[in-house]
């Protein structure tokens, strides 16, 4: 019920943080023993009391699938101020500090290369015919630390087949915006922009592939690759590509960004593999990210064992029978 | 020289001594903010989502930038002619190297948390680890003979022997820039430049002298 009312609320009218946490100051000076029940009663203090809860806007009518791993999900707080977004910044803290500077409305897709209905699409074209779908996806960072994180999307197939892909649709490319004013990273060229990543046909039919337009149950925001992304969760999250504003069947390997900046580090498949180690981290172990990072038990929580396909095998290893793991990593 | 020259060097020499008093506690205090800063940050949950990695890197960096601080007392001390500064050297040194000791342990006991067979395998198979051991061990060196038993009876040999910290402060800056991700050098660059600062300085004097 509160969070109904809450959703009412324009972000205008949220206390900001500040003139949050110095209110509270003053009710803690004030000796008042306040729960998070009376503290959300509080005038205006709406969806921003907690100070670290779920923010943006809400969807409705997301369905819960029912393959979703019941492990411990990353706090939004920590899964929205610790991002690889390089468009917003290159400190794992700088696309939460720009995020605002990523203007996503208007948004639209252009669709081309080898299929039979290319053409710009609106983010509205795109979403409309959709049901949206809540999947909680272990992600991998091949900086060897994940997170659990309940995205919000639909399958990526169901979105590829509306464009009827033809016969030489072997591969799908994805672009990121590219705009240095919006994204104010790209004026660095710490890589080549725009950001491409790319998949073979049968990995982006895969039915674990999303497409997500939130996270949380809130419009994706900013820092996490609104207003729509890719998850592919056995593959290490640069392959997730964030704010695609293109995607093109192509019928020979597409450049992916990672490959290009370093192919000895990264290949085009990227797979979480455990037993392929990477020239700058040791893949076999990951640290999960699933707390609020405070006090001893953040530094000396366990790391824990990677798995093949970030555990996904039973799901994908299928795609990859004839492939040499240790040469395509 | 004349007689206001020698009051004047006299004056020089009261102040700097009076400087030197407070000088060295206030810098020893300084040095220890770093620290302070992350477990006071650990403790208030600013240090992000990955506070081990946070940690890891910051006592790194200060490591670095303590060693480029330690660099440029010699230049300070005869570029303003002020000897006090001369004093500090010694305990810079010491603190770039307790931060570099501070981040070794940080990554074998909280990185690779005590995994002694997995810390072996990265420091043999990453370049940038195996640069990153090299200068601490040579740091650890000079930390060792930095005492003024050492400087007796190494005698001339000891400046020979801590000269390596400008090798070192090379290796530190590879180990740094080798973990870089995509071209994103600015910082790592700028202490590289730094150093090549304080390099051609030292050469230039070399060829004057």
């Amino acid at each position: 019920m509160i969070i109904k009312a809450a959703n009412k609320i324009r972000s205008s009218e949220i206390t900001s943080e500040d003139v949050f946490l110095k209110r509270r100051e003053l009710l803690q000076a004030a000796g008042l023993a306040l729960g998070a029940t009376t503290a959300a009663m509080l005038p205006g203090a709406g969806i921003a009391a907690s100070g670290d809860g779920p923010e943006g806007q809400k969807l409705d009518g997301v369905t819960a699938w029912a393959d979703s791993t019941s492990e411990k999900q990353t706090p939004w707080a920590q899964a929205t101020s610790y991002n690889n977004f390089y468009e917003l910044g290159t400190d794992k803290t700088d696309p939460q500090k720009n995020a605002s500077r990523l203007i996503t409305e208007p948004w639209s897709v252009e669709v081309n290369g080898e299929c039979a209905k290319p053409g710009k699409y609106t983010l509205e074209d795109i979403l409309k015919p959709h049901a949206l779908e809540e999947r909680v996806y272990r992600l991998r960072c091949v900086e060897a630390w994940s997170m659990v994180i309940p995205w919000v999307g639909f399958p990526l197939s169901d979105l590829l087949k509306r464009f009827e892909p033809n016969g030489n649709a072997r591969y799908v490319q994805f672009q990121t915006l590219h705009d240095p004013q919006r994204l104010p990273g790209q004026q660095y060229p710490v890589l080549q922009w725009p950001y491409v990543e790319g998949l073979r046909m049968d990995e982006a039919m895969h039915p674990l592939t999303l497409m997500a337009a939130g996270m949380y149950g809130r419009v994706l925001p900013n820092q996490s690759g609104a207003p729509l992304r890719l998850v592919v969760p056995w593959k290490y999250g640069f392959k997730s590509i964030k704010s695609i504003v293109r995607i093109s069947f192509t019928e020979t390997q597409p450049d992916t960004s990672w490959n290009l900046s370093a192919p000895r580090e990264y290949g085009f498949y990227s797979n979480v593999n455990p037993t392929v180690s990477h020239p700058r981290w040791s893949q076999a172990k990951e640290r999960r990210l699933d707390g609020d990072g405070k006090g001893l038990a953040a530094l000396f929580a366990e790391k824990q064992e990677t798995q093949m396909f970030n555990g996904y095998a039973e799901e994908v290893a299928g795609l990859y029978s004839d492939l040499d793991l240790t040469k395509n990593f | 020289m004349n007689s206001s020259g020698k009051i004047t060097a006299v004056a020089h020499q009261t102040s700097s001594l009076r400087l030197s008093i407070w000088l060295k506690p206030v810098v020893f205090l300084m040095c220890l903010l770093p620290l302070l800063f992350n477990v006071t940050g650990l403790f208030q949950g600013k240090l992000g989502a990955n506070p081990v990695e946070a940690i890891l890197h910051d006592f790194g960096l200060w490591s670095l930038r303590l060693l480029l601080i330690t660099l440029c007392v010699t230049p300070l001390q005869m570029q303003l002619r002020w000897g006090a500064v001369a004093k500090l050297r010694g305990m810079l040194g010491l603190f770039a190297f307790f931060y570099a000791l501070l981040h070794f342990t940080v990554w074998l006991v909280l990185d690779q948390q005590l995994s002694f067979s997995s810390a072996l395998a990265d420091v043999i198979e990453k370049k940038y680890i195996t640069i990153g051991m090299l200068a601490l061990t040579g740091l650890l060196l000079l930390a060792l003979t930095s005492n003024r038993w050492s400087v007796r009876r190494l005698g001339v040999r000891w400046k020979a022997l801590h000269r390596i910290i400008y090798p070192l402060a090379v290796l530190t800056i590879i180990h740094y820039l080798w973990q870089v991700r995509a071209n994103d050098v600015l910082e790592p660059a700028a202490y590289l430049v730094a150093l090549l600062v304080l390099l051609i300085w030292r050469f230039i004097r070399m060829i004057k002298h």
